[in-house]
């Protein structure tokens, strides 16, 4: 496990700093069941580092399964076994030798409902915070208040710390949210339907938020709606179910996947005629 | 025509319903407001500080409560310093259980329902063999408290499991995603979220062993003197009441003055209990 924090602010910057260092998930042959019961197949996919991956395809296919394998959220989850691999870097996330908490804040996470802790707004980022070894009070205030500039959401907010989260509207929960993933600098960002929850004005500040978080860190989106992945994406996986099993159809560049698809499913899907 | 008499049928019905709760309803508060009744009129004029305060004497026809009521708390102490922490961690061991292993934990939460709803004398029985006879502690506060402890510990592990459980599941997946660990998320968020719903259960389990007399004849004893140690035997309020009322002829107007004092006793732990229980749902429905 390589040291966080640890309380000193030159090696939080110097994290900071070192952000553009090319992390690269390559999944090989992923399957994952729940109860023996098979869900995804034979996933092989790489996501890119600072690009926006866009997991499409209809609902039941596992793809937001197949999100909470990448941050093995899956050992969570009673009856889910997982087979084949996933690479973050060098490392293998299934090996018993992986530091899930390590990983976690390596590849951080969104869910399609936000999920404010039921505290202040200022707690919900400060417990993750002295959780991971920061423990300088200013140190601390300082990180908040960035991570809370980048998503939009401080001069909202500012006054109104000490208030509970849940007091917050949809949008700036899930804004919230994203503040308390990315001040943890991640190297991974997975989005599972970040906007689907939100009205469309909310929605709309989310998907430019998170394209402007492009060029700092690798995101994976599931989303459902294809003109968003057209909008936001570099890259679109499309996962299909294959008598009943989630399968990877086509991963294409954003512009191909739309214009000219080399799958019969894809070009269905994104013409309407499926899914 | 039909309908007209459909609907003055399901007047009817609806009324008969209402009728029927109303019923009920006054049955629960007359009953309750008959008792309490009771206690009062034939409590309140025997019932002063110097009742509360003083030795019983003449076997509890003169004199007061107050020695029994020194010997209450501490069986009431040793229970809760017992059954409190076992029962929390119990609960948190069955709450972090649960994810692994379904069906053991199916098993123990029955078996744990079973205990709860067991005969206390049975726990008595239990507690006088255990305690008193194997252990060697005699009949003494520490054999009653510690059967108290057994005898409620059910039902705090219970309470506290379920307002464990109710924590939202994603509380739990968002805390992992964000990379904390487990002993974190339990006590920055799941033992806080569930802290109101088990105070609730701790406050009930006070009132039961409160109430509790015929598991502590068998442990703790009858003896009404001021006990010098927890090995002392010492008498119950509940076993004061019993006493008196069955015992000692004439000891009429002081059982019904101490079972005054229970009954406020119980009365206040319960309404501290619903205050907590009703705060804690406001909770839950504010964070949904």
């Amino acid at each position: 496990m390589r040291p966080f924090f640890q309380g000193q602010t030159a090696l939080w910057m110097e994290q900071h700093a070192t952000r553009a260092l090319p992390p690269c998930l390559r999944v090989k042959r992923l399957g994952l069941a729940y109860h023996s019961r098979p869900v995804l197949a034979d996933i092989s996919l790489d996501i890119l580092p600072q690009r926006i991956t866009a997991i499409v395809g209809p609902s039941g296919t596992g793809k937001t399964s197949f999100l909470t394998c990448l941050n093995r959220l899956t050992d969570l989850i009673a009856g889910a076994t997982v087979t084949g691999q996933i690479y973050l870097g060098e490392l293998e996330i299934f090996s018993p030798a992986m530091d899930l908490l390590a990983l976690r804040r390596r590849i951080g996470m969104i869910f399609q409902k936000p999920t404010p802790f039921p505290f202040s707004i200022k707690r919900n980022l400060e417990v993750p915070l002295r959780e991971h070894g920061l423990r300088d009070r200013r140190r601390i205030e300082q990180v908040m208040q960035e991570a809370l500039e980048q998503v939009g959401l401080w001069e909202e907010v500012k006054d109104r710390l000490h208030q509970s989260a849940l007091s917050l509207s949809g949008g700036q929960q899930q804004r919230l949210c994203m503040a308390r993933a990315i001040m943890l600098a991640p190297e991974v960002l997975l989005l599972d339907e970040p906007c689907s929850a939100l009205d469309p004005l909310s929605s709309s500040v989310v998907e430019d938020l998170i394209t402007r978080l492009r060029d700092r860190f690798s995101i994976v989106m599931v989303t459902h709606n294809l003109a968003q992945a057209r909008r936001v994406a570099d890259t679109v996986a499309l996962f299909w179910p294959v008598n009943g099993v989630g399968r990877l159809i086509e991963q294409s560049a954003t512009e191909q996947f739309f214009e000219d698809p080399q799958h019969e499913i894809t070009r269905a899907y994104v013409r309407g005629y499926k899914g | 025509m039909q309908d007209i008499h459909g609907k003055s049928r399901a007047r009817l019905e609806e009324t008969l319903a209402a009728l029927g709760a109303w019923i009920a309803a006054i049955l629960v508060l007359g009953v309750f407001g008959w008792i309490l009744g009771d206690l009062l009129w034939h409590g309140w004029p025997s019932l002063s500080w110097e009742f509360v305060f003083d030795a019983p004497r003449d076997a509890g026809r003169a004199g007061g409560i107050g020695p029994i009521l020194v010997s209450t708390a501490l069986l009431l102490g040793i229970c809760l310093a017992v059954a409190l922490p076992i029962g929390f961690g119990a609960a948190l061991c069955l709450a972090e259980l649960a994810a692994r292993a379904a069906w053991p934990t199916r098993l123990i939460r029955r078996s744990l329902d079973i205990l709860a709803g067991m005969p206390s004398i049975l726990f008595g029985l239990f507690g006088n063999a255990v305690f008193c006879v194997i252990l060697g502690f005699g009949f003494s506060l520490l054999s009653g408290g510690l059967t108290l402890a057994c005898m409620v510990l059910p039902l705090v592990i219970r309470s506290a499991d379920e307002a464990l459980r109710s924590v939202p599941a994603q509380y739990r997946l968002s805390a992992a995603a964000l990379g904390l660990s487990r002993g974190a998320t339990l006590w920055h968020l799941i033992v806080p979220a569930a802290l109101p719903g088990v105070l609730v259960g701790f406050t009930l389990a006070v009132g039961r062993a409160l109430a509790e007399t015929a598991a502590l004849i068998f442990t703790s004893g009858y003896v009404d003197r001021l006990p010098h140690s927890l090995l002392d035997s010492g008498r119950a309020l509940s076993v004061h009441i019993f006493d008196l009322a069955m015992n000692v002829p004439g000891g009429d107007a002081h059982a019904y003055a101490s079972a005054l004092v229970l009954v406020t006793m119980l009365l206040a732990i319960n309404l501290v209990a619903s205050r907590l229980g009703s705060r804690w749902s406001l909770c839950r429905m504010s964070s949904i």
